[in-house]
């Protein structure tokens, strides 16, 4: 386990939530589940001071299960502490609650972790594409989708 | 008599096409257009050093006022309803230059977002390879663009509308 003060108040407050906690290279990642990512938020935000959400983003571990992750990466600016909140996401429930309203900024964040991943944000207030054209089917970043798009012969090497 | 006293030694003759022709390849205004790096080669060709403007090429911030359209960059899918409607509102006649290897054939992108070469969409005069192409590149592109516009054929009456403009 870690020995962030965040991490103690985390186990604390949500015993059965919270995963995994590592320190790596002065680094802290938390793992939780993610039926409680709102309420966990929330509490990182008023509790705790982490009233910045510096990014938002989703990893596919294609093969392993749970096969994606959503990944929040905290800033406290009073304290300049960061802590990194990961959240496990099965491949047959893609689905996460929004939390934008938490933080305001996971509105776009999240939309285009929806965009690119396929990672569903339930209540979350306008989930349109925001990078592919509108009219666009699949989500490009995940790992089985082709480079080279659905509609054309994949590379196949140098013919000459 | 009147005539010949007034102009003296000083008349030509040509033929109307050629003189459309003339005015046309030496005042090729393009869009003011720019997609990624090759747009940077771009304003540093129309900058002082090499200076775009002695051609008599200066570029202008509206497409009805542009003859042509230099795709300085990658297109994206995205981008490519963008460009369209650019290049729909540029009077006839209308040039494009390809700039670069992403506008020649998406270059290195060769993925799901970017068109593979303009040329599936618009109908390209000059292909300019390089990435990006030296400013001598773009250069030698507006010259290839002001030859082949030289070569044109019945120009004149397509203006006035009898026929249309023949390339040579």
């Amino acid at each position: 386990m870690s020995e962030h003060a965040a991490v103690a108040k985390l186990n604390e407050k949500f015993a059965g939530a919270v995963l995994a906690a590592v320190d790596f290279r002065g680094e802290t990642t938390v793992t939780v589940k993610k039926e409680e990512i709102v309420a966990i938020a929330a509490f990182l935000k008023e509790e705790l001071g982490y009233n910045f959400l510096c990014d938002l983003c989703g990893v596919d571990y294609l093969g392993q299960s749970p096969r994606f992750m959503v990944v929040y990466n905290l800033y406290n600016i009073s304290a300049k502490d960061r802590l990194r909140v990961k959240v496990p996401v099965a491949e047959n429930d893609p689905r996460v609650d929004t939390v934008s309203g938490v933080w305001a900024t996971a509105n776009w964040h999240e939309r285009e972790c929806w965009d690119l991943m396929g990672i569903d944000f339930t209540n979350h207030p306008d989930l349109r594409r925001i990078l592919m054209p509108a009219d666009w089917e699949g989500h490009p970043l995940r790992k089985d989708y082709p480079l080279q798009g659905p509609d054309r012969e994949p590379y196949q090497g140098r013919l000459s | 008599m009147g005539v010949e006293q007034t102009l003296g030694n000083n008349v030509i003759t040509t033929s109307l096409d050629k003189l459309v022709n003339w005015s046309r390849a030496k005042s090729l205004w393009p869009m003011t257009f720019g997609l990624a790096c090759c747009a940077i080669e771009m304003m540093a060709t129309g900058a002082a050093r090499f200076d775009l403007d002695r051609l008599g090429v200066l570029f202008r911030a509206s497409p009805r006022q542009a003859d042509v359209i230099i795709i300085a960059g990658t297109v994206t899918k995205k981008m490519l309803p963008v460009i369209k409607i650019v290049y729909e509102q540029m009077p006839e006649p209308k040039y494009v230059i390809a700039m670069g290897a992403c506008a020649c054939s998406g270059g290195i992108f060769d993925t799901y977002s970017t068109v593979q070469g303009i040329d599936e969409a618009l109908p390209v005069d000059v292909y300019i390879p390089g990435c990006p192409p030296r400013p001598e590149g773009l250069l030698y592109g507006i010259g290839k663009l002001q030859e082949k516009i030289m070569n044109e054929r019945n120009s004149f009456g397509a203006a006035i509308g009898v026929g249309d403009r023949i390339n040579a």
